[in-house]
């Protein structure tokens, strides 16, 4: 926590950048911290509890940074994919920005929790995580903890769900998707949404229904599973923020595996690596079609 | 929409096609002037590209009464666009697995590649879809989240 504060205070009073945007402590737990000024930077901390992904701040979408001009943010190695994700859509140029990763060990499922970090209480997301550090970040602060083993409990229910035959499947997702009440807040958190205009807010023609009913929340979660197909990068924040407790980790994490599956790729925080989707091989498997 | 009779000796699937307009759409010509028989429940809604179709054209053409669809156009190395069709195949790829996990049977679903001089080859893929959607019946998902009073919470709007 020294390292990271100092290297902040120096990035800061040498006039790197201009603000650093990590985790700090909050009336309710870590919360996300803008340190503008060399003094302010004894307020960052890093600890099990920082769960939010930061990345979201740097999309151009959120007007936050762009006042402030070049700026450095504190990543753990999840949060630094999509960073490499940002920048491989060319949504932020890579000298905009410093990165600074903090060696991570696994985080707690909630930022407000009291509890150590445990296998009883550590992210389902970071059970398995092979991640220590992001070889992308310019600055490097921190030690590991030795991490947790896989799989994950949501690897295993999708895998329990592929099981089922359709129309339970279906029952499931439906009687998810009723809670739904399409506030958007899984679009708002997720670092790689970021179109200034989205899809669920079209009306001419509308493609997703607006109002919270099955129909339209199937479409809209079909649509978010889809423009995240090989770009999320399991960072958790969607199923955390959603206020009806949708599983929708289990969406991202089964497209994830096809898109591993089929055509070999896990998110990385290489911005050199292509995306799978706007990209092909001639040679794709096409087993499905006639 | 609602005429789709519930009785499955009587069912007559109701299937949309999206087909690009280089290839399918004339291939599916092809068969026309050929006089070629085949089932007559597909609609066709001819696109420029395999390319230009967007999952939420599938999913939309279910949302709004259809018990199958089909994507169909150049094959590979023959799209007009030079790759529209590769970029389809991968969308297509995780589109169906996405669809399937959400409890939607992938046979309502057919892909393929029929080339404009592939008139017999569009039949076979109109007959064999027909059957099989027959065969799995009418898609009720839809239509009994609308019917189910719990779940009504406002009338459909129309696609503009």
């Amino acid at each position: 926590m020294t390292e990271l504060r100092e290297l902040a205070r120096r990035l800061l009073s040498e006039g790197t950048v201009n603000a650093v945007l990590g985790w700090e402590e909050g009336p309710r737990g870590a919360r996300p911290a803008f340190v503008t000024d060399a003094a302010g930077a004894d307020r960052l901390i890093f600890d099990p509890r920082c769960v939010h992904n930061l990345a979201a701040y740097l999309s151009p979408r959120r007007p936050h940074l762009k006042q402030l001009g070049k700026v450095a943010i504190v990543l753990k190695p999840c949060d630094a994919k999509a960073v490499a994700g940002l920048i491989r859509e060319t949504q932020v140029p890579r000298e905009n920005v410093v990165l600074i990763g903090v060696r991570c060990g696994g985080v707690l499922a909630d930022p407000e929790s009291t509890e150590p970090l445990s296998e009883a209480t550590v992210a389902d997301r970071c059970r398995g995580c092979p991640d220590r550090e992001a070889k992308l970040a310019d600055h490097l602060v921190g030690t590991a903890g030795p991490g947790f083993p896989g799989p994950s409990h949501r690897a295993q229910k999708v895998e329990e769900l592929a099981a089922l035959p359709a129309d339970q499947r279906w029952a499931f997702w439906q009687a998810e998707f009723e809670k739904c009440v399409r506030c958007h807040a899984c679009r708002q958190v997720c670092p790689m949404c970021f179109c200034e205009r989205c899809l669920a807010d079209k009306t001419m023609p509308r493609w997703i229904e607006s109002s919270p009913h099955n129909r339209g929340n199937f479409a809209w979660h079909v649509a978010r599973a889809m423009h995240l197909a090989g770009r999320c990068v399991d960072c958790g924040e969607c199923e955390r923020v959603c206020p009806e407790g949708l599983p929708l980790g289990l969406l991202t994490r089964k497209v994830a595996q096809v898109v591993a599956d089929r055509y070999d790729f896990r998110p990385t925080d290489d911005p050199a690596v292509p995306a799978p989707v706007g990209t092909y091989r001639m040679d794709d498997p096409q087993e499905f079609i006639l | 929409m609602d005429a789709t009779p519930a009785d499955a000796a009587n069912f007559e699937p109701r299937i949309t096609a999206f087909v690009c307009n280089w290839c399918t759409y004339t291939g599916a010509d092809l068969a026309g002037t050929s006089r070629l028989q085949m089932a007559s429940n597909v609609r066709i809604i001819r696109l420029p590209c395999t390319g230009r179709i967007d999952p939420m054209f599938i999913t939309k053409a279910f949302e709004r009464g259809a018990d199958g669809v089909i994507v169909s156009g150049c094959h590979p190395a023959d799209c007009h666009y030079t790759a529209g069709n590769y970029h389809a195949r991968r969308r297509f790829a995780i589109f169906r697995e996405l669809a399937g996990f959400l409890g939607v049977d992938p046979g309502r679903i057919t892909f393929s590649w029929v080339s404009a001089s592939e008139g017999a080859k569009w039949r076979d893929v109109v007959n064999d879809t027909v059957t099989r959607v027959r065969a799995l019946g009418p898609f009720t998902n839809f239509r009994r989240m609308v019917a189910d009073p719990a779940t009504v919470s406002a009338p459909s709007t129309e696609v503009k």
